[in-house]
């Protein structure tokens, strides 16, 4: 147990050191000279700006002295200050993750949510009508492009109920219900092609769990239907489930990017299309880091707890 | 027939259809898909022009098939490069063991770890907005999954007993993974492939849309959500279309992969 923990622990350090390289690296292999590109998206090149501004961004020095300055600064979110407007990297960031993240949430818990039991009446009707029914539309669900839907559900409000407000974003503690409303939509979006996903999942890893000796065993001892698909066989089924949520995670943020466009929502999209389009490179980097490291330490977390839970990781030394 | 080859016939034949219409597009599009009728703009399906016209006028239906060209080219090449270097990769690991093994795969792990979009996202940042850029990000995004694919199956095939059969006779390693190994890997690589073209689909429709892939005036599904989106309530049509393109293009490759693992896989044979 203890060596599992230790082994997971040195995987995942492993893990970040080679994401914050890849990062570090983006700006250092952007073809051509990042700052003469950053500064003319803004300003004439000259001499002496390019040199400013490479002193300023520390890329005159060499490149592991580079990462080092980098790296520790960063452990102590310290990003440096937005080229063009001056302000804490780390504090744009903030002012504009969580929109990012709450969607994220939304959409994470409608759609894992109603995957368990629309996967277990799917594992039910198995090899049915219904069945096929509910599997082709799980494969359509899969390759609806949020950004669409959530175009068409803009169209369809729009047209049968005018006054409800779909677009933009108010903080929760402002206005929650607003806040909610305004989140409706676009988590519907992005929740469709996680709940075709995981109720597939759960589909299968249920008629996995129903195939296995202690399922029979439990059925023999006289257990309900209820408790044999409850108690024994979900629990089970839930653990391939539990890692996909997590895995789920990292495409929910990136599809929240998109979707946040198509509903106008000020968050990590639009600071991070902003930051692209007036070549605020350090920005980009940032937010990329950021995110990624979060994604990253919750999917550990979720690992780290299984461990704990399931018993046959519990005594596996 | 069995359900599942039933339903890799049809997905097949859409699938073909699709880029046979995509690749014929210059011969089979009614309309010049860059020619503006500023007269004849924002209009509904009509029998001049079978899914209306965009805010400039140019016909739906022709820009949805050069968008298909155009998605289908860069996701082609994305998941093909992504194939190419992910299963070599898979390969060597599984091949050589040992360091080769645990240094690939843990750059594999590393790049597994990004969130896709956030990911292509970093390297068009770096790369600049192009149709290549999009390519070349998919195809980065992919090279982890196809080589976590090849690796699994070409261990158990490396310690069969025909592979040491081969090698006893003095075949190159080479040879070997290239003529022995690699056909056997055929299936799992063709049902991944499909299923990859589809999300691949999904994501260059996703990056154009934010304005980071293809980009105006030519052509593209996404491309033409974005400015759809921009007119949504006063011509819908633009918007509902390329996006319906976009979902059949992707349904056709899902579809089909899906129904081609079952097809393929023995074990799954005879559960449905």
């Amino acid at each position: 147990m203890l060596r599992h923990l230790l082994q997971r622990s040195l995987d995942l350090v492993i893990v970040l050191f080679g994401i914050s390289v890849i990062v570090f690296l983006m700006i250092r292999l952007i073809p051509g000279d990042a700052v003469a590109i950053m500064l003319g998206a803004n300003t004439e090149v000259t001499p002496e700006r390019v040199a400013a501004m490479r002193g300023a961004l520390g890329l005159d020095r060499p490149l592991l002295e580079q990462y080092w300055v980098w790296l520790s600064h960063a452990l102590r979110g310290d990003f440096g200050t937005s080229i063009w407007t001056g302000r804490p990297v780390m504090q744009e960031i903030a002012a504009q993750i969580w929109p990012t993240l709450q969607l994220t949430l939304f959409s994470l818990v409608l759609g894992a949510g109603l995957a368990i039991p629309l996967g277990c009446l799917m594992a039910h009707w198995r090899g049915g009508r219904a069945d096929l029914v509910l599997r082709v539309g799980a494969i359509a669900g899969l390759t609806i492009p949020s950004f669409w839907l959530g175009i068409v559900m803009l169209i369809v409000v729009a047209t049968l109920a005018p006054s409800f407000a779909s677009l933009g974003y108010v903080p929760f503690s402002e206005d929650p219900l607003g806040n909610l409303q305004r989140l409706l939509l676009p988590a519907v979006a992005l929740a469709l092609p996680i709940l075709a996903n995981l109720s597939r999942l759960v589909r299968t890893a249920m008629l996995d769990a129903l195939g296995q000796d202690y399922i029979r065993t439990a059925r023999a001892k006289g257990l309900g239907e209820r408790a044999v698909l409850y108690r024994h066989a979900l629990r089970n089924a839930l653990i391939p489930f539990i890692t996909s949520v997590g895995i789920m995670t990292g495409y929910l943020l990136g599809g929240a990017i998109v979707v946040e466009q198509v509903f106008s929502i000020p968050g990590l999209g639009r600071l991070i299309l902003g930051a692209i389009a007036e070549r605020n490179y350090p920005l980009v980097q940032a937010t990329i880091l950021v995110v990624t490291v979060g994604f990253v330490l919750v999917n550990a977390l979720v690992d780290f707890a299984y461990a704990l839970i399931d018993p046959r990781l519990r005594t596996a030394s | 027939m069995s359900q599942s080859r039933r339903i890799a016939i049809v997905a097949g034949v859409f699938v073909v259809l699709q880029i046979v219409l995509a690749l014929a597009a210059p011969s089979v599009a009614p309309y010049d898909p860059l020619a503006q009728d500023i007269v004849a703009r924002m209009k509904g399906p009509s029998l001049a022009h079978w899914l209306g016209t965009d805010h400039l006028g140019r016909d739906i239906f022709s820009r949805i098939l050069y968008g298909y060209r155009t998605a289908l080219i860069a996701c082609g090449i994305a998941v093909g490069l992504a194939l190419v270097i992910g299963g070599s990769l898979g390969l060597l690991a599984a091949f050589y063991r040992g360091w080769w093994d645990r240094i690939i795969m843990r750059a594999m792990d590393i790049l597994f770890a990004f969130p896709v979009m956030l990911l292509a996202i970093g390297i068009i940042a770096m790369l600049g907005p192009r149709t290549e850029s999009a390519a070349i990000a998919i195809a980065v995004v992919y090279v982890p999954i196809f080589a976590r694919l090849i690796r699994g199956p070409a261990m158990v095939l490396v310690e069969s007993d025909f592979v040491a059969g081969i090698r006893s006779i003095g075949a190159t390693d080479l040879r070997i993974m290239l003529r022995h190994i690699l056909p056997n890997l055929a299936s799992v690589i063709l049902v991944q492939s499909s299923l990859l073209l589809s999300a691949a689909i999904l994501v260059e429709a996703s990056l154009s849309f934010l304005g980071l892939g293809t980009q105006p005036p030519t052509p593209s599904l996404g491309l033409m959500l974005a400015e759809g989106r921009n007119f949504v309530l006063l011509s819908p049509w633009n918007a509902i279309f390329a996006g319906l393109g976009i979902l059949l293009l992707s349904l056709g490759f899902n579809l089909l992969g899906d129904a081609l693992r079952d097809e393929l896989d023995p074990r799954l044979r005879g559960q449905s």
